[in-house]
């Protein structure tokens, strides 16, 4: 017997397709795919001594990719609203609640996806940039998969944290201020008030010396899984908050 | 279909819309009358779920918007004309739609057709003209061919040729059945529209009755009744 209304599967499709008929999304995302692997190349090219952490110097180009992901995820939301195609989104599907999970499943799919092409692109290039002499990490080392995994997992996150902020705050320029306000100001606090045992918390401080790091990195003790439900915590808090103001606010 | 009950908004000390109460009757075309910021959008908005009320219901088919099973293939709105991602194609933004609402997807071309817009199909919805802004939204409004069909200001922006043709279709869909309220703030465009209107000034109810009613009360003159209508309201406020 077929169900009868409208659920997930439906919100999902509509979701997906909105998603990828947009072509300023797919120019953005696959820039910012390439130009994060360059900077993997790069530094790839640039490491030659095995004194440091070959695995985390290729994955740098993650701080370049996680703005992308940030800025993508919050126009997911605030571009329906500077549109008004949110007036039609939402009668289309007046249970408000699933059109904002329904984009975030969509968005942290394709943002997995996409965001683990670029580590695992950033790593194989990255190696290949690498000069003969200097001692090769490899895949089949776990530490390794781990960090070029959760490092692609991080973009994901992102991208969903980006779509909180945007859930919340609505308007695209204030949106992109906060998601680059997360990931570099915060830091830039932590750093300047010497709040060093915050740093752990800050997404950011994470990937570059816990998720994509294969030597632990003072400070960050923590498991890197650890850290990892730490950056997930972000978008979990955000898209709570933002889904109820979803219901609460006229549209 | 659509039952309208005591619905009020306030925002702050401001009051929308006043413990409006009306009908919509399917079958035929209600106008929705008033001047400009007198409420007729934000009522609109209410019906559709997009705003709360502050006390009062609205209903379709005895249900609130937001618990209908398929509200596509209930309602087809078209509450302002730009309502859509510019960078979006007419086909993908209906396309989008339509996955919502299972409707299958061969539906985004027909109504496509049916609006006029076939030929702009691939093209980028941020390209077009005011008046293919409305004709897009029409055809999406129509996607799920719906009973009940909202249109605010349809005639906004559109020349002669459109105005003749939103008519014709507004006419066809009562024909056919449909409940549509379409709302104006220019008595004319409802004068060959129209069977019934509802006129509203400062948020409330004015008057609830047909058009040759309406005539009478101004002498003869639909312009002179209206005007004598929602001059009258300023002072009751």
């Amino acid at each position: 017997m077929a169900r009868d209304g409208y659920g997930f599967t439906e919100v999902a499709a509509a979701e997906w397709i909105k998603l990828r008929t947009l072509r300023s999304t797919t120019w953005v995302a696959g820039l910012g795919l390439a130009a994060s692997v360059a900077l993997g190349a790069v530094a790839g090219l640039n490491t030659k001594t095995a004194g440091g952490d070959p695995t985390s110097n290729v994955l740098a180009g993650v701080i370049l990719g996680q703005v992308v992901a940030g800025v993508l995820g919050a126009l997911v939301m605030t571009s329906e609203y500077s549109s008004g195609s949110i007036r039609v989104t939402l009668s289309a599907v007046p249970r408000r609640g699933l059109v904002l999970l329904a984009k975030a499943a969509v968005l942290g799919l394709a943002g997995l996806v996409v965001g683990e092409i670029t580590t695992f692109a950033s790593f194989l290039l990255g190696m290949a940039a690498m000069r003969p002499s200097v001692p090769h990490p490899s895949l089949s080392d776990p530490a390794v998969l781990r960090a070029v995994v959760l490092t692609g997992a991080y973009l994901a996150l992102t991208a969903l944290t980006g779509l909180g902020i945007g859930a919340i705050l609505r308007h695209s320029p204030a949106a992109v201020a906060t998601v680059a306000g997360v990931l570099f100001v915060l830091p830039l606090v932590a750093g300047a008030t010497r709040a060093i045992g915050a740093a752990r918390f800050l997404p950011e401080l994470i990937v570059g010396n816990s998720l994509a790091a294969v030597k632990q990195v003072q400070g960050f003790t923590w498991s890197p899984w650890l850290e990892l439900a730490i950056v997930a915590a972000y978008p979990v808090l955000l898209l709570t908050a933002g889904c109820w103001l979803l219901i609460r606010r006229d549209a | 279909m659509i039952s309208v009950r005591g619905l009020t908004k306030r925002y702050g000390g401001i009051t929308a819309v006043d413990n409006l109460t009306f009908d919509v009757a399917p079958g035929s075309v209600t106008g929705f009358l008033g001047p400009n910021g007198s409420g007729k959008s934000t009522t609109m908005r209410m019906i559709m779920g997009l705003d709360a009320p502050t006390s009062g219901t609205a209903l379709i088919g005895g249900l609130p918007y937001h618990s209908l099973r398929w509200p596509l293939r209930t309602v087809g709105a078209v509450l302002e004309a730009r309502s859509f991602h510019p960078g979006r194609t007419a086909r993908n933004h209906l396309r989008a739609l339509a996955a919502a609402g299972r409707i299958p997807r061969r539906r985004a071309d027909e109504v496509l057709d049916v609006v006029g817009l076939a030929q702009a199909a691939n093209r980028r919805a941020g390209t077009f003209s005011l008046g293919m802004t409305q004709r897009l939204g029409i055809a999406a409004a129509l996607l799920g061919d719906p009973r009940v069909l909202l249109l605010d200001e349809p005639l906004n922006g559109l020349d002669p040729e459109g105005v003749r043709w939103i008519r014709g279709l507004i006419r066809s869909q009562a024909a056919a059945g449909r409940t549509v309220l379409v709302s104006s703030h220019l008595i004319g465009e409802m004068a060959q529209t129209a069977d019934r209107v509802i006129v509203i000034g400062h948020g409330r109810l004015l008057a609830d009755t047909s058009l040759d009613q309406l005539t009478a009360l101004g002498g003869g003159s639909l312009e002179d009744a209206f005007f004598g209508l929602t001059e009258g309201s300023h002072h009751g406020s």
